[in-house]
């Protein structure tokens, strides 16, 4: 297959005039008779279905929680970015473009990222129109903050409470077009699978959670906002929710997948504490700018903290980088904790945790400065871990938080499937090998408010779409295969829970695909993972029937997806002989243990094209150039 | 650690509820609420019975997705605090904990601890926005807005839509979810310009629900995770009155509840006049 990103030419920040320009309009009296499927109402989703049902198109929008406004989407806190230079401190369009390109480690496209930077300027209008709560200075105007390393203040915020707030300010314009009657809005309903009529995305099977009703929704257009994919490691920030399902029975149906091996782990994460672990809970990584990480610097030293003097202690970051310290990016700070960890000296009752120390700000700025700053995460943590952290040192651990690589799309964030369309944390667009704090609520407003609205409509404009009904073969097919893997699962009948397996296929992951990755690991891991699934397929047992509310059927569906892409995941990360990003091959470090590139070999997106059940999947690259930023090695030391 | 849970069993809307008991010998002071009963699921399900059907996701306290009554409380003992971030060091060894499901009309039993809240959604369908279309929006600080009304605006946002304040209410209000959004737009600039209708046709829309009427008892902000203020209502309440006034010469339309699942019927929005 060949891949046509369809990038414009010309200098780079007229790109995206230009393909506006250039685009077919619909007709406005037109627009109501083209039917189209958004399925997600996360930010990206609810975004897009809201501008679209404004734009006068039908709309059908799906999620599978009880409403809308549960999407994950709803728990990020920290903030989002935007180019708005309010703070006058010196930012751009163009720093915060050259800024993500070099944070993703050069394995972004530049046209792509250097749109979401212009675009980031309205998201901010559009939402602070709809009345979302941002932070404000005294005099009245929108505050800033700084996030994530970044030398400029660019960070919007609602409290922490910032994904939840935008999300709402997306769920009310949709549910605003609900009321005016161009969206329709199917919650508890799970998209299973799409369907494909003559070559393009024409609809999806459905499955509603409550009743088990298998339907089919026929339309012009599919757009797909369904998330990320952390859940594959079982333990992960995510909501429990969130699955590849989705994507991956598009994948199956020819839509390639993108640098699947690009996941990013965040260092602050409350430890897990026990087998009985259901997920991880994040906090804020502003905490590193005042906590001082340690361990003990004797193996296996089970002392209480306050008893380990401070000639025992190893502050390892700022031994080893010196000039960031404690505030070196996110993959650093994780792999450097794990590197303690398997040396034997973590701490608590697992071994798997580092010490997050506020006692030395505590003392220079007093308890009450830190209570202001970090109050609400303290309450949380106690509130997890029982533990005071104004008096015992908080315990972190790195997990799975965000996944970058997602169905390949092109310029207009359509995927290999005419038709299709992937927008949010579910494409693999604009963050490489890694992304920065407060660009995933960026990239998936700027997807759904303003980028997406458009490209649709080109397609609409450009294509003739043959009508279609629901007595062709091929929806009668898509509906067989559904019931089906239904059926199957069902009828295993054997010993074993589903979140029994996802929890042992998450840790296959977890040590061979995560921080840190060997050729040896990923094949042992391969390995692995095909014994498991053919264990699962013999050997799980889901109660209950297809025609119910049934909630381990649900699961079983997206952990069998979860098993291909783990496989997925792990060829990929074998077939990138380099470290970049989220993704470090031991082999490929520095002298100083840093990730090394390979930008003459790997600079290329590694899409991955389906080739049927059990058969290896092909590989289709598409190289990336890079004319403004130009690729080097990054340096914290 | 020992306990006792007591959990009420219902298959469907339609089939008959009862109390279960099952006791749990070897729980973990550290596990949440639903990590509990994530176990028992575990073992119900290798034994061959049909688990606990619960909700849930974020397991944050954000989503607003979990939610039911421990020993006749919405969300349990802790203050501010979800049913998922709930941990079992709070109960007493051996206690029985009893759980039941969100009790009220409007939010129709669908399994176990699993109940219907579209009518949350209507709520905010019939009004609880800014009319302003992607696109139409001035730069973010061409409107100022005082850090007070921001974080006053901000208080009342918190809300995460999980139906305790419902459940907790011996009317099965909905005021203070109501009241809630009004306050948050009431309050901003961005949001005066639709205030009179948006209480009239919210409140409008809560009582086409079967949400029973606000009589200030106060056990809402009691048992709210967030912690929303009761001056919500009152503030509902102000917008109300004034909008009836001066809106006094239009129509208000509500949706019909719906409470089917299935595909066909869900579509048909059937508009009524109040
Ligand atoms: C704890 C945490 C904190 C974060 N903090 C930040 C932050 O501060 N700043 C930042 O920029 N980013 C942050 N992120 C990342 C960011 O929140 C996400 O990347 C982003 O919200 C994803 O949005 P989305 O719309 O793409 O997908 P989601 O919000 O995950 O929405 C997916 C939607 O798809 C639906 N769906 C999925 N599969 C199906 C299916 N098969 N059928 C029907 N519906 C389906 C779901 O119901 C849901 O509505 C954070 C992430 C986490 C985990
Ligand atoms: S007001 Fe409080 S209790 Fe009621 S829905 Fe909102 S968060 Fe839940
Ligand atoms: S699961 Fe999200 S609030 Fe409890």
């Amino acid at each position: 297959m060949e891949l046509n990103s369809r990038i414009p030419s010309g200098p780079i920040e007229r790109l995206w005039d230009e393909t506006r320009f250039n685009m077919k309009l619909v007709n406005p009296a037109n627009k109501r008779r083209h039917s189209l499927i958004v399925v997600g109402s996360g930010l990206a989703g609810a975004s897009a279905a809201a501008t679209l049902g404004e734009l006068g198109y039908n709309v059908k929008c799906f999620c599978f929680q009880d409403s809308p406004r549960r999407a994950h989407s709803i728990a990020a806190q920290g903030g989002i970015n935007a180019a708005k230079n309010y703070q006058n401190d010196g930012d751009s369009i163009y720093r915060l473009f050259y800024d993500t390109v070099k944070g993703g480690d050069f394995r972004a496209r530049e046209a792509n990222v250097y749109r979401l930077a212009q675009i980031s300027v309205s998201i901010i209008d559009q939402c602070v129109a709809q009345g979302v709560p941002f932070a404000r200075e005294y005099g009245g105007t929108l505050t800033n903050r700084s996030f994530g390393g970044a030398q400029v203040s660019r960070t919007f915020y609602a409290r922490g409470q910032t994904g939840q707030q935008l999300l709402l300010g997306a769920y009310q314009a949709l549910e605003r077009q609900v009321q005016a009657g161009s969206v329709a809005m199917y919650p508890r309903t799970e998209m299973l699978d799409l369907i494909v009529i003559d070559g393009r995305a024409r609809g999806i099977v459905t499955r509603n959670l409550v009743t088990g009703e298998i339907d089919t929704h026929l339309g012009d257009a599919v757009i797909l906002g369904t998330g990320g994919y952390g859940n594959v490691f079982y333990l992960s920030t995510n909501a429990k929710g969130s699955n590849v399902t989705a994507s991956w029975r598009a994948h199956k149906r020819g839509a390639l997948f993108a640098n699947p091996c690009f996941t990013q782990i965040h260092p602050t994460c409350i430890p897990v504490s026990g087998d009985y672990q259901s997920k991880l809970t994040l906090m804020s990584e502003s905490l590193r700018n005042d906590g001082r990480i340690w361990v003990p610097k004797q193996k296996g030293d089970t002392r209480p903290p306050d008893r380990i003097p401070e000639s025992e202690r190893d502050y390892y970051l700022e031994r080893r980088y010196p000039s960031f310290g404690n505030l070196v990016p996110r993959d650093v700070a994780s792999r450097n904790a794990k590197y303690a960890c398997d040396e034997g000296r973590g701490v608590g009752e697992t071994g798997l945790g580092v010490y997050l120390d506020f006692a030395d700000s505590i003392r220079r700025l007093g308890r009450k400065t830190i209570e202001e700053r970090y109050g609400n995460l303290f309450d949380m943590y106690e509130r997890i871990t029982g533990e005071d952290p104004y008096a015992v040192p908080m315990r972190i651990y790195p997990a799975i938080h965000y996944t970058m690589g997602g169905l390949w799309v092109d310029y207009h964030l359509m995927s290999s499937i005419p038709g299709l369309f992937v927008i949010g944390e579910a494409n693999f667009s604009d963050h490489g090998a890694n992304r920065l704090g407060a660009s995933a609520l960026m990239q998936g407003l700027s997807d759904g408010y303003f980028i997406v609205p458009y490209t649709v409509g080109d397609y609409l404009a450009s294509n003739k779409l043959e009508k279609i009904s629901e007595s062709q073969s091929e929806v009668g097919n898509a509906v067989a295969l559904v019931e089906q893997m239904t059926q199957k699962l069902l009828a295993i009948d054997g010993k074993r829970t589903v979140d029994s397996f996802h929890r042992q296929l998450g840790k296959i992951v977890w040590d061979y695909c995560g921080m840190s990755r060997t050729a040896g690991g990923l094949r042992l891991a391969i390995e692995q993972i095909r014994e498991l699934r053919e264990e699962f397929w013999n050997n799980l047992r889901v109660p209950g029937s297809a025609a119910d509310f049934n909630q381990s059927l649900e699961k079983a569906g997206r952990v069998a997806d979860f098993f291909e892409l783990a496989e997925l995941m792990c060829v990929d990360a074998l077939e990138r002989n380099e470290s970049c990003g989220g993704h470090f091959r031991e082999e490929y470090q520095t002298a100083e243990g840093e990730a090394q590139r390979d930008d003459d070999n790997y600079s290329y997106v590694a899409a991955w094209e389906y080739r049927g059940y059990g058969s290896p999947e092909e590989l289709v690259k598409e190289l990336l150039e890079f004319q403004y930023v130009h690729p080097s090695q990054r340096s914290y030391k | 650690m020992r306990l006792k849970l007591k959990i009420w069993r219902q298959q469907s809307r339609s089939a008959a509820g009862k109390f279960v008991s099952y006791p749990m010998d070897d729980a973990n002071p550290d596990m949440s609420m639903l990590e509990c009963l994530d176990v028992l699921n575990e073992r119900l399900i290798e034994a061959g019975e049909d688990p606990v059907a619960f909700e849930h996701d974020c397991r944050e306290g954000i989503c607003g997705s979990c939610g039911f009554m421990i020993n006749g409380v919405a969300h349990g003992p802790l203050p501010a605090t979800t049913v998922c971030q709930l941990t079992l060091r709070h109960f007493k060894e051996g206690q029985e904990l009893v759980l039941e499901p969100w009790r009220a009309r409007a939010f129709p039993l669908i399994k176990d601890l699993v109940v219907d809240r579209r009518s949350f959604d209507r709520i905010i369908s019939s009004g609880g926005y800014v009319s302003v279309s992607t696109g139409s929006a001035p730069d973010g600080n061409a409107i100022l807005v005082s850090k007070e009304s921001a974080d006053r605006a901000m208080d009342a946002a918190a809300c995460i839509g999980c139906g305790a304040c419902v459940a907790a209410c011996p009317n099965a209000s909905a005021a203070l979810f109501t009241g809630a959004k009004i306050a948050h737009l009431g309050i901003l600039p961005q949001g005066k310009p639709e205030r009179d209708v948006r209480a009239l046709r919210m409140v409008a829309q809560m009582n086409a629900e079967g949400f029973g009427g606000c009589t200030n008892i106060g056990e809402c902000t009691g048992v709210c995770p967030k912690e929303i203020p009761l001056e919500v209502i009152a503030a509902m309440n102000r917008d109300y009155i004034r909008g009836s006034w001066r809106e006094r010469d239009n129509l208000v339309t509500t949706i019909r509840p719906f409470t089917e699942w299935s595909t066909g019927s869900k579509l048909k929005v059937d508009r009524a006049t109040e």
